[in-house]
């Protein structure tokens, strides 16, 4: 099916776009801005907001309508597939499907002092009215918070021979997420850990995309709840070790 | 602006202050008997040694480490450097040089005159404070007699990008919409760095490192637009972490306006030992009250990781201790941007009300303080539009009820750093809000049985429980329980306990005594000459 975006009628193409350019607000900046929309594809670009920045910048807000349409046909998206359950039904699942706690560590890898993600979903409290993993009678939850190096997380993994692996990153900024994502992959790899447990990895630009593309099983993005989570791993440890 | 009144009771006021006063006194004896890594660095630099090895190792960290190896670091880094100077007839900064490059062994050099060294000791350390009081009288004389103090609540914006030069352009370009103080984000983790790197850098994540040359960068820059529009713009870095008193130095000597400097937040919230932040802040608040650096503290953590509304009672504790530290050190009440923020959950029915509450409460707590208000980011989901109307709604809290530094709230928060025009929404939806309310407050009274009143009692109660508790089994151990922010530290655990080093009798550091004298602080610290 052929979609467009949607205004105010059916395939109308209309979208909002707003930005900053390196000009003097002015006739010219506007002219440039009308022109810069009109060049990605846009037809009847026009520039409903110039407000001047200061020093040599404008910001314009801009209404445009595309001709460019998607056939959704044409699309495969990567979703993560399992079942979710609440934190009881985890519970019960897991002890009678496993029959033992699953060890679950938690971290913020590297450079990235940011712990909200993680403590959202371990942390006894949890998210949005959902009890983190802490909470769970069937798992056993090591936090070990911001800025863990790899190796050390490897080392406690091993140590206390955990089930999975919940790595958060935050920062992004120049894609240093990417990249202490391999390090830690390129380490499980190495340690002989990565097909000893599930790797699992979550954040607010991570898609699920993104995690397979790294080699994790995983990615959960924005607005992702604990029993989420914990539905997962649960699943999926059942899925393991019945295919050991 | 006339904010709104709550009348808080004034004896739980005082109850609160009495208590925060004795737990911070119990800390003393800690304070006085030891020294950091981080303190010695700092006399090192305030007698002009900069500069780092090949390996990007700084002068400083060197001296003071071949001074920990020779096991003489209780005695005071200066006492060997002045030595070395006196015997070699030479420059603090050369001998660091020589320490560095050629393995001069400072224990080596015998301990000469004492006259000469204490003679060479007034010198350097008055040409250092001739410095900071000449750069603290400027500052004063541009921003309150040449120029006048902008109205509060101040528009204070970040600029993050991790390039210095880029930051300039930035920071100019939001001075120039109207912002009254820049921000120039960390680089991420610094906070655990035990030293400052060295020089201008050009990359950083998530912020840009907070070296003493991207200081004088963006002080130099800001002092350009400053002059355009003829008003003073405030430049501000943090302080917190392993570094704290050599930050507050750096930022003393570069003209720096205001330093996040907490008293807890390296220990409950990048794990950092209690002993050592507790010992580092103090001298760290020395120098910005001589300087007259506004303090920023980081209440706002609290409530990125635990809930608003149940922990909002940690928030007051907090600002309460943080008050107390400062007050040791020496600091007037305008000076403490105590912390605290717009994090309840906007889900909540009726959340204005508390929050309107908890904002009342910490204006009355700390009528003197320069509060520092923080804008909404744990809530913030990416849909930039109800972002946009959550910091209308914290504008408007802030305005009503009288905040002093409004760290204005950017519609891409959990996005991305801010874009140039994310800042340029954010001053102008303060001003429009600023504008609009400005009288409101005094058109309304609260009633003694309001929820708003009733609410923030509660939490002024809940605190003094805390309070007391933390009283009678001391803050650390009440650290060590997990009562503050739910996280539990340990006294032996965190980084940077092995920079912490008990004094020698005849320990010496003649800043402490300078700082002292100049703060009419009395108190037992050793201070001594050399002897």
């Amino acid at each position: 099916m052929m979609i467009y975006p949607y205004g105010d009628t059916t395939n109308d193409g209309a979208m909002q776009l707003s930005f900053t350019l390196p000009l003097k607000a002015g006739a010219l900046a506007k002219e440039a801005a009308k022109r810069l929309v009109k060049k990605m594809g846009f037809e009847k670009a026009e520039v409903v907001s110039m407000q001047d920045l200061g020093g040599d910048f404008s910001f314009f807000v801009v209404y445009g309508h595309t001709t460019t349409g998607i056939n959704t046909d044409d699309i495969q998206v990567v979703e993560a597939k399992f079942d979710h359950m609440d934190r009881v039904q985890v519970d019960e699942y897991i002890e009678e499907q496993i029959g033992r706690k699953l060890v679950v560590v938690g971290a913020t890898i590297e450079s990235d002092a940011h712990t909200v993600g993680l403590d959202a979903i371990l942390n006894m409290k949890g998210y949005h009215g959902d009890y983190g993993l802490e909470r769970y009678k069937n798992f056993e939850v090591y936090n070990m918070g911001s800025q863990v190096l790899c190796e050390d997380l490897i080392k406690k993994c091993k140590e206390v021979k955990a089930d999975a692996i919940l790595v958060s990153q935050i920062v992004t900024q120049k894609n240093i997420h990417v990249k202490n994502l391999s390090k830690l992959m390129d380490l499980m790899e190495a340690e002989g850990l990565r097909h000893q447990l599930i790797a699992a990895v979550g954040g607010p630009r991570i898609s699920h995309e993104l995690a397979l593309e790294l080699g994790y099983d995983i990615g959960f993005g924005p607005g992702t709840i604990p029993s989420q989570v914990a539905s997962y791993i649960a699943t999926t440890e059942k899925e393991r070790l019945e295919n050991e | 602006m006339e904010k709104l009144k709550l009348r808080l009771k004034s004896e739980p006021v005082h109850q609160a202050k009495e208590i925060s006063k004795e737990i911070v006194e119990d800390l003393m004896g800690l304070i006085r008997e030891n020294t950091t890594t981080s303190i010695e660095r700092t006399v090192l630099r305030f007698f002009g040694i900069t500069g780092a090895d090949i390996d990007d190792t700084p002068y400083v960290n060197i001296i003071v480490k071949h001074l920990m190896k020779k096991g003489v670091l209780e005695m005071g880094a200066s006492l060997y450097v002045l030595n070395a100077c006196v015997y070699h007839d030479k420059e603090p900064e050369e001998i660091a040089k020589m320490v560095a490059e050629e393995n001069l062994d400072l224990t080596e050099i015998p301990m000469g005159d004492y006259d000469k060294i204490n003679a060479l000791s007034q010198k350097l350390t008055q040409a250092a404070m001739d410095h900071i009081t000449k750069i603290k009288d400027e500052r004063d004389q541009l921003l309150y007699k040449t120029w006048s103090d902008p109205p509060r609540p101040y528009k204070y914006v970040i600029v993050a990008t991790g390039n210095i030069h880029e930051d300039v352009v930035q920071a100019q370009t939001a001075a120039r919409q109207g912002a009254d103080i820049i921000a120039v984000i960390r680089s991420t983790a610094q906070s655990l760095l035990d030293y400052v790197p060295e020089g201008a850098t050009t990359e950083g994540f998530g912020g840009t490192y907070a070296t003493q040359e991207n200081f004088r960068i963006m002080r130099k820059a800001l002092d350009v637009v400053g002059k355009e529009q003829n008003r003073y713009i405030r430049l501000v870095n943090y302080a917190s972490g392993l570094c704290m008193p050599e930050i507050a130095m750096m930022g003393a000597w570069e003209g720096l306006d205001f330093l996040l400097n907490d008293s807890m937040y390296g220990i409950l919230f990048r794990d950092i030992n209690m002993k050592r932040t507790i010992i580092d802040q103090y001298f760290s608040r020395l120098i910005c009250a001589a300087s007259h650096i506004t303090i920023n503290t980081g209440e706002d953590n609290y409530l990125t990781t635990s809930d608003a509304i149940e922990k909002a009672y940690a928030v007051t504790a907090s600002q309460l201790i943080n008050e107390a530290f400062a007050l040791k050190a020496g600091m007037e009440p305008k000076y403490m941007g105590l912390g605290h923020a717009f994090e309840i959950n906007p889900d909540i029915k009726d959340g204005l009300s508390y929050e309107i509450a908890h904002a009342l409460l910490t204006r009355e707590l700390f009528p003197e303080a320069t509060l520092k208000y923080m804008p909404p980011t744990k809530h913030m989901t990416g849909d930039i539009f109800k972002g946009y109307a959550m910091n209308t709604m914290f504008n408007f809290v802030s305005v009503l009820t009288g905040q002093d530094i409004q760290l204005l709230g950017m519609l891409t928060e959990a996005i991305h750093t801010p874009f140039m025009q994310d800042r340029y929404l954010a001053v102008k939806n303060a001003d429009y809000i600023f504008n609009n309310a400005f009288s409101l407050g005094k058109e309304f009274s609260i009633d003694d049985d309001s929820f708003i009143s009733q609410r923030a009692h509660k939490v002024l109660e809940q605190a003094i429980e805390l309070l007391e508790h933390t009283r009678e089994v001391g803050l650390m151990q009440s650290i060590e329980e997990a009562n503050f922010a739910d996280i539990k530290r340990t006294q032996t655990g965190g980084k940077g306990l092995d920079g912490v080093v008990k004094k020698s009798p005849k320990y010496y550091n003649p800043f402490e005594g300078v700082f002292r004298r100049l703060l009419n602080i009395d108190s037992q610290v050793f201070e001594g000459g050399v002897r």
